[in-house]
């Protein structure tokens, strides 16, 4: 069942699937992702030991705003269609269709954005050291921004603003993630790391329940 | 066929602050059919979501066994992909062997993205999902919206034969539909 779901997440998340009738969704955010590391220095000008000292952060709050676009049509499209109910009927539990969206959900952005951000990394002049640490840290990171970022979409599924609202509900929700994660680059620490991982794995352990329930609120409403 | 029943005592059904209707008793069992009649907003897919147990009763008890299945407005496929593998994901959850293509009319569409297809192609599509679940119990909200005349009978041939052979069928719709020893229960009767 499990890989059944996630086969069918992915062909929906994944971009550039043609064959699968995939929308390619996933292409955006990270084209956005990329247009904001490359905006940054024309903005600030050529002054490459500013750009390297704040680039990883630059690179935080892109791949933060990034993970945002996608969120509207992680799970509405779903409940609108009525397959939550299908599932339900067949003994299905929302919590187990949440927790592999999650799943689904990271593997359709975290590893491109990883890819993204060595090509960031060379735009904003990052140095070698920072660009690891940056890694390391979507690597910590972006699982609990995939948590938050499903269960956002399953709480704003049946609201009319939904797309609009969850960008708000978002940004302080992955603050911790943020501080964290960007923190452990001006003190070039991987305790941080370590700390935005352990706040991690607490959003992707809740979010099937969170998530569940707000499907479940939503259909009895 | 699986052994199946659907019993339901003294239900009552409220949306916001308005009473539906409320001491709804039915009983079922294998090969009945049970036309559920009455005009627009008096709670035919209410009753059939407290049925399927996708919402819970005011008051009341809804007792079930057997499988559900359930068509209604929604038909639960990928608008983006084409028909033959939004219905296959179905497929291979319910694990189904034959879900009947030909018969309803589906096989030339199978290649086609869902949201090019027309109110009545997405209910032959439903229908399929349905007879590839092989549930005992079927709960058809508005089963005849949007087909034409020939699928109205093809339907009706459908839940007769889901009928005969030991299954139970709970129709809700406006439309006359004729099913061969079916009984009639209107919700005008319950209502408050």
């Amino acid at each position: 069942m499990i890989a059944r779901l996630l086969i069918r997440d992915l062909s929906q998340l994944l971009p550039g699937g043609q064959i699968t009738g995939a929308r390619g969704g996933s292409m955006l955010p990270l084209l956005f992702f990329l247009a904001v590391a490359m905006l940054y220095p024309f903005a600030v000008g050529p002054d490459a030991p500013l750009l390297a000292k704040t680039g990883g952060g630059v690179i935080w709050v892109a791949a933060l705003l990034a993970s945002i676009l996608p969120l509207d049509r992680l799970v509405a499209p779903d409940v609108e269609q009525g397959v939550f109910d299908q599932l339900a009927l067949r003994g299905v539990s929302e919590e187990l269709v949440i927790a592999v969206r999650v799943l689904a959900h990271w593997l359709s952005f975290a590893p491109l954005l990883l890819l993204a951000s060595v090509i960031a990394a060379a735009l904003l002049n990052l140095s070698g050291d920072n660009l690891q640490l940056v890694l390391a840290g979507l690597l910590a990171g972006t699982p609990g921004l995939a948590a938050i970022g499903v269960t956002i979409a399953a709480l704003t599924a049946g609201l009319r603003t939904g797309a609009a609202l969850s960008g708000l509900l978002l940004i302080p929700l992955a603050v911790p993630i943020l501080i964290f994660g960007a923190g452990a680059l001006e003190r070039q620490d991987y305790g941080a790391i370590a700390l935005c991982g352990a706040i991690s794995l607490v959003l992707v352990a809740i979010a099937p329940f969170a998530g569940g329930a707000a499907i479940r609120a939503a259909r009895e409403g | 066929m699986q052994e199946c029943s659907l019993t339901a005592r003294e239900l009552a059904c409220r949306r916001g602050d308005r009473l539906l209707f409320r001491g709804l008793d039915l009983s079922l069992t294998p090969g009945d059919a049970l036309h559920i009649t009455g005009s627009n907003g008096i709670g035919k897919s209410s009753l059939m979501r407290i049925l399927a147990g996708l919402m819970p009763a005011y008051a009341g008890d809804v007792v079930r066994t057997g499988a559900i299945g359930l068509v209604d407005e929604r038909p639960a496929l990928d608008e983006h992909a084409p028909l033959g593998k939004a219905l296959g994901f179905w497929q291979r959850i319910d694990g189904a062997a034959d879900n009947e293509y030909v018969r309803l009319g589906l096989a030339d569409l199978l290649d086609v993205p869902v949201r090019y297809l027309s109110t009545g192609q997405r209910k032959r599509a439903a229908f399929a999902r349905l007879l590839g679940q092989s549930a005992p119990i079927w709960l058809l909200d508005e089963p005849l919206n949007g087909l034409d005349r020939d699928a109205v009978v093809l339907v009706e041939r459908i839940v007769a034969e889901h009928c005969h052979g030991g299954g139970i069928a709970v129709i809700a719709s406006h439309q006359a539909i004729a099913v061969e020893g079916g009984q009639t229960l209107a919700i005008e009767d319950f209502a408050k």
